[in-house]
């Protein structure tokens, strides 16, 4: 995780944010809300038949100290668990303030026509209709989404992205995407609207940030079902108790008989459930990335294929220059020398690469300027070499056979066959890697080695994927020996060589078809199917229209590595929700100790040996069972919006941890908590 | 406790281990079709049946398809042995006149025999016919239990295939079942149980003269061949009333460690075929790893709270030493007695040889709460093993999140649906035995049939509907049931137990099977080692029984500390 996410983690709430959240909590007791989540909406129910018969007792002039407590702490539970939502809804409240500001209602320039950028209405942003065409120069902002059909632009996407350093925006290619809201700094475009207004990205981005949207996700739904049952076995548990403790001559009063059910029913993972699945979203977005639904950060975490362009994920994003090999009777000084002087005005990242390699491993001296009466020879696809005539020197580099065409001209007879020569052309070609010829009048001089290099990091991360069961897959262009040769240097599973978009959807839908979830991120338009196929598909925000509708993630920084990162935030947010669900369970065991002998302990004395906690009375036992019980949620609530600590480890040695921490930690916190709350009130004489 | 009677103990089980694991292997065969030893003499039978009955044994069902046939197939069971016992008067082998039984014990008595309960609020040799003993109850001893194994199959084929729309054939998997695995078993054991002295005949009884030269009446009757399939099936009903206690069905302690053996045989057999079947034997050995640590420390309890006694007994001035032999038979002893009590309830066969109620609380308790954690250890043929994957599913389900995937068991991914069928099926024990205790507990009618007041009374309760609804069958002893209350709310409470768990379980086997079922990989849920046998064993605990613990602190939990405080009732 970046440094950024930590800082922004580490503080869970501003005190405004805080104040705001107190104030939603009460406003979100209204039943028709809180029938969302059921576990919650039946402490509200039983909370408010403990209220009505303190109102009772009230009335009545009936000892009021304790059921007017039960209520209250009932009353409470349900508040910490509307607090906790509310809290994880505000800090996306915070973000979406930010974007609004951004979604000011601009002025349109509508063309008439599409060729004459001179004649354009001046029209409300919010009146734009699909397929209207608008002008947007320097100063204005891009008044709504859409895909530019000419002219070229740069772009402040700051608003969105958050990055100042304004981007290229052109028509054709993987950059011809702009979004509503964003700034044109220089030049002019036209833009084909793509989407109406109250629908564009930054009104989805929005929603999302906001909760507005949020639905329950499949998961969430399934957890919720749990929930539902395991609240309906305790209620049967509680109601038969009446019939039972009147067998028995203990007649339970009913305000006890529901701190049981409040205190049985998993609580703490119902009150924090919605806030856990908020919070993951929110994680997502402060990596700066943009999930269209909760179900594709669910997907994430079950995700059991990784498709990762070779290009800018696996590798630097271009070739490097690693050595340079001689032909016989050449020194390597020589050879580096004349590199150089090829490449002295080469401003390609490879022509570069050759510098620093000669001043690097040759110790060449290399000049600012070349020397007077130089003419640099630039590339050009028709000769497919570069290189400079230093006098009446001609030095080229270039493709192998190009170089030997241009050997062979200079010299007027065929290029000689040097066998060291091939031999390292050959050995360069079988690595991977790309031989560059090195030529100087009618002589060959020797060859270059480009390549793809590694980033240096990411063999470690792709066997901490392979730790987690994920397999990785490299996709590229290259041909299939350049593609196996990085393949194995990188460590991934496998690899697609020579993709075409066609080869990735099919790839795609072989991994689906026995069962594996595939997660893969693209920007060019030809990536749409692919990005739409996938289970987890992240568009760059950098890439086409198509790419962004087709894909169910966005990445705001355009950093195809995220992938992996969104992986983990998906694998936390369902340990997180697990964790706190066997937290949840695992603490009855603990709140039957507490109760069970304050319920009948004047009808049988002797079963006073179940109180181990040797809790003071049986009044005190119930509310401090029932204090636990809801100010567990607000303890909680950090770690339901943190997540809980993820490492990147395989399935067994993260359960066997989870598993002691809140399986066995749930079972003995409450005991110890159960005991604190209880010396606590007697402290203070509530009970 | 004493370390011969520990080494029974240990003996019994390990034998049952070491023929569970070939005839699970047998058994996978069985129901994959395969050829068996058996089968030059079955399959000529096998055809013919499937002939004359017009099925197809080509034809497989969907899980929808298969609950119907098993719902037609145990309904007309059940009304062909209500008819049985009520017109038993007129009709032959009943060389002692019994009349007709009463509507609601007939009912109850067709409903206990269907669902495998084998509840008996009659007492057998002074009311059943002989028909009725062979043609009615044996008939229902093997297709209940046949039925309950042919489910079992069902559902663990749903775990093995993948992306499939059928999960077998209902009648082809009862008649292998009956076949290829009981009717064998049986035939056997009971001829052994012969050669021990366990009467077979049709004579009504023999007179005897007494050492006194009094005459004596001596009940006999086919009583072998009734009890060999009533243990092999975790049926447990038996002949006589007093059942495994009477010495003509169990007479001596060596009987005693068969007709264990017997109960446990086949549902472990299972629990081995399990893992064949979904060709990961691993699985297997941690389902076997829960139920066994469970179940050992249950019989570990019940022998250590019988084997202290009561401090009234000690008061009376009897040796401690012989701890609390109340209600048992001296022949089988305190260690056999505990294994046979915690196996009968773990396993819902509810055979008894010995009177639970006569137990110690804590030592009644263990077998009350064994039947309230969902008659999974092993479990009745196979309703145990299918209960034990629905607890593993909830397992799975409630952990598995923590490892960062939508969770998976044996390869299927555990979603709403299945949580939501696991949870009503779940439902169904809480709802079925605390529902109708709380009712009972205050209703005149039901409160007049207890044998005891004060907790122990409210123990025969519970004990009742836990039986009834857990399918065991076993009787806490005291409780005089035979009223239409009892018999009508118990036969109410054994068909929910049965047929309401097993219409959502039947509806996780048709939502599994549809699903691709996908490889482990090193991020997947590992269901196989220590790890998930505790947790199988804490979630077995917290969510199948924990419910039941204020009931029992009000019951046997309330009657051991005031025993221990000197209070009677």
């Amino acid at each position: 995780m970046s440094s950024k996410t930590e800082t922004a983690s580490s503080r869970i709430a501003s005190p405004e944010l805080i104040g705001r959240a107190a104030r939603d909590a009460f406003a979100k007791l209204n039943p028709a809300h809180l029938m969302r989540n059921p576990v919650i909406f039946v402490t509200e129910i039983v909370a408010l038949l403990v209220t009505v018969i303190f109102i009772r007792d009230l009335i009545a002039g009936l000892p009021l100290r304790f059921n007017g407590q039960i209520a209250a702490w009932l009353w409470f539970t349900v508040l910490f668990a509307n607090f906790a939502e509310a809290i994880a809804e505000g800090r996306g409240r915070a973000q979406a303030d930010t974007l609004r500001k951004a979604r000011t209602d601009t002025v349109a320039k509508r063309l008439r026509d599409p060729a004459d950028h001179a004649h354009f209405d001046r029209v409300s942003a919010l009146d734009l209709k699909i397929g209207d065409l608008v002008y947007v120069e320097a100063g204005d902002l891009i008044p709504g989404d859409g895909e530019i059909t000419s002219g070229i632009a740069s772009v402040n996407e700051a608003a969105i992205t958050g990055e100042s350093a304004p981007v290229i925006r052109e028509s054709g290619g993987d950059r011809s995407a702009v979004t509503g809201g964003t700034t044109v700094i220089s030049d002019w475009i036209v833009v084909r609207i793509t989407a109406s207004p109250g629908s564009s990205f930054l009104d989805r981005m929005i929603a999302l940030v906001e909760g507005a949207e949020r639905q329950k996700t499949p998961n969430e739904i399934a957890l919720s079902i749990l929930l539902v049952g395991m609240t309906l076995i305790f209620l049967i548990t509680v109601v038969a108790l009446a019939g039972l403790g009147r067998y028995a001559s203990a007649d339970v009063p009913v305000p006890i008989l529901v701190a049981l059910l409040v205190t049985l029913i998993p609580t703490t993972i119902g009150g924090l459930l919605s806030a856990i699945g908020i919070a993951g979203m929110d994680r997502l977005i402060r990596h700066n990335v943009l999930a269209m639904s909760g179900r594709a950060v669910e997907a994430a975490g079950d995700v059991d294929t990784l498709l990762l362009d070779k290009t800018g994920t696996i590798t630097f994003g271009n070739r490097m220059a690693t050595e340079i090999i001689p032909v016989p009777g050449v020194s390597e000084e020589e050879a580096a020398r004349l590199a150089v002087e090829a490449s002295l005005a080469d401003e390609t990242a490879e022509g570069r690469s050759i510098l620093a390699l000669a001043r690097e491993r040759y110790g060449i001296a290399v000049a600012e300027q070349a020397e007077a009466g130089t003419n640099f020879i630039p590339f050009s696809a028709a000769t497919r070499l570069s290189g400079a005539d230093v006098g009446d020197r001609q030095i080229r580099k270039g493709a192998i056979d190009a170089v030997r065409r241009f050997v062979a001209g200079a010299s007027g007879r065929p290029a000689p066959e040097i066998p060291a020569f091939n031999a390292a052309v050959e050995r360069i070609a079988r690595s991977g890697g790309t031989p560059l010829g090195l030529a100087e009048g009618g002589r060959i001089i020797g060859v270059i080695h480009l390549k793809d290099v590694v980033k240096p990091d990411i063999k470690e991360r792709f066997a901490e994927l392979r730790r987690m069961g994920i397999r990785t897959v490299m996709v590229t262009g290259d041909n299939p020996i350049t593609a196996a040769s990085i393949a194995s240097e990188a460590g991934v599973d496998d690899f697609i060589a020579e993709a075409t978009p066609q080869d990735k959807l099919s790839y795609i839908r072989n991994e689906q078809r026995q069962g594996r979830l595939v997660a893969m991120c693209g920007d060019g338009t030809n990536d749409a199917p692919a990005l739409a196929q996938a289970d987890v598909g992240v568009a760059m925000q950098s890439g086409t229209q198509a790419a962004r509708e087709a894909g169910n993630m966005v990445d705001l920084d355009s950093d195809p590595t995220k992938l992996i990162e969104i992986v983990g935030i998906g694998k936390q947010l369902l340990m997180t929700r697990g964790a706190l669900t066997t937290f949840s369970i695992a603490n009855d065991v603990a709140k039957y100790f507490a109760i069970i002998p304050a319920l009948f302990i004047a009808a049988i004395p002797e079963l006073g040996v179940l109180n181990v906690m040797g809790l003071h009375s049986p009044q005190s036992a119930i509310l401090s069972a029932v204090i636990f019980n809801a100010l567990i949620i607000i303890a909680l609530i950090p770690l339901a919006l943190r997540g809980v600590q993820y490492r990147a480890q395989e399935a067994g040695s993260v359960l066997a941890r989870n598993l002691l921490v809140y399986g066995l930690g749930g079972i003995l916190v409450p005991f110890v908590g159960i005991k604190l709350v209880d010396l606590a009130i007697v402290a203070l004489g509530l009970a | 406790m004493t370390v011969v009677g520990w080494l029974q103990i240990a003996v019994i089980l390990a034998v049952v281990l070491l023929a569970a694991a070939p005839l699970g292997a047998y058994m996978a065969r069985v129901f994959a079709g395969e050829r068996t030893f058996l089968s030059p003499l079955f399959r000529p039978i096998e055809r013919g049946l499937y002939a004359v009955a017009g099925v197809d044994p080509s034809r497989e069902q969907s899980a929808l398809g298969y609950t119907v046939a098993m719902l037609v197939f145990n309904a007309a069971g059940f009304a062909l042995l209500y008819a049985l016992l009520r017109l038993q008067g007129l009709l032959p082998l009943n060389p002692l006149g019994f009349a007709g039984l009463s509507p609601d014990l007939a009912f109850n008595t067709a409903v206990s025999f269907v669902t495998n309960t084998n509840w008996q609020s009659y007492g057998g040799e002074t009311t059943m016919s002989f028909l009725s003993q062979m043609a009615g109850l044996t008939v229902q001893n093997f297709l209940s239990a046949a039925t309950g194994i042919a489910l079992a199959v069902a559902l663990v084929r749903a775990f093995a295939r993948s992306g499939a729309s059928g999960v077998g054939n209902f009648f082809v998997d009862m008649t292998r079942a009956v076949l290829y695995v009981l009717l064998p078993l049986a035939v056997v054991t009971a001829l052994i149980q012969v050669a021990m002295g366990v009467p077979q005949t049709l004579d009504a009884s023999a007179t005897v003269t007494t050492l006194e030269g009094a005459k004596q009446t001596i009940a006999l009757g086919p009583v072998a061949s009734q009890i060999a399939i009533k243990q092999l099936g975790t049926n447990g009903g038996g002949f006589f009333n007093a059942n495994a206690a009477h010495p003509f069905e169990n007479p001596t302690a060596l009987s005693n460690a068969l007709e264990i053996w017997q109960m446990l045989v086949v549902s472990a057999a299972l629990v081995f075929a399990f893992g064949r079947l979904v060709a990961d034997r691993r699985q297997a050995r941690a389902l076997l790893a829960s139920i066994g640590l469970i179940l050992i420390v249950g019989i570990g309890i019940t022998y250590w709270a019988e084997a202290a006694g009561t401090p009234m007994l000690h008061a009376a001035g009897i040796d401690p030493a012989g701890g609390n032999m109340e209600g048992k038979e001296v022949r089988f002893g305190l260690a056999g007695s505990a294994l046979f009590a915690t196996v009968t309830t773990g396993l819902s066969d509810g055979g008894v040889n010995a009177m639970h109620g006569s137990f110690t609380p804590i030592g009644g308790l263990v077998p009350m709460f064994m039947i309230q954690l969902g008659e999974i250890l092993p479990g009745g043929v196979g309703s145990g093993l299918y209960g034990l994957l629905v607890m593993a599913i909830i397992a799975v389900f409630v952990a598995g999140l923590m490892v960062g995937r939508t969770p998976e068991y044996l390869g299927k991914k555990i979603e709403a649906k299945e949580v939501k069928m696991a949870m009503l099926a779940i439902l169904i024990l809480p709802a079925a035995i605390l529902g109708f205790s709380a009712v009972a507990t205050v209703l005149p009618a039901a409160l007049s049939g207890l044998g005891n007041a004060g907790p122990h009374g409210l123990s025969e309760i519970l004990y009742a509907y836990s039986s009834a609804a857990g399918n065991n069958g076993s009787a806490f002893g005291g409780l005089s049931a035979n009223s239409p209350w009892w018999n009508a709310t118990l036969g109410i409470a054994m068909m929910l137990g049965r047929f309401a768990y097993i219409v959502p379980m039947m509806a996780i086997a048709g939502s599994l099977a549809g699903k691709t079922r996908l490889t482990a990989s090193s991020g997947t849920f590992p269901t196989h080692g220590l790890l998930f046998v505790g947790l199988l064993t804490g979630v077995i605990l917290i969510v199948g029984g924990l419910q039941f613990f204020p009931a029992l602190a009000l019951g046997p939990i309330a009657e051991q500390v005031q025993m221990l405080a000197g209070k009677t009732f």
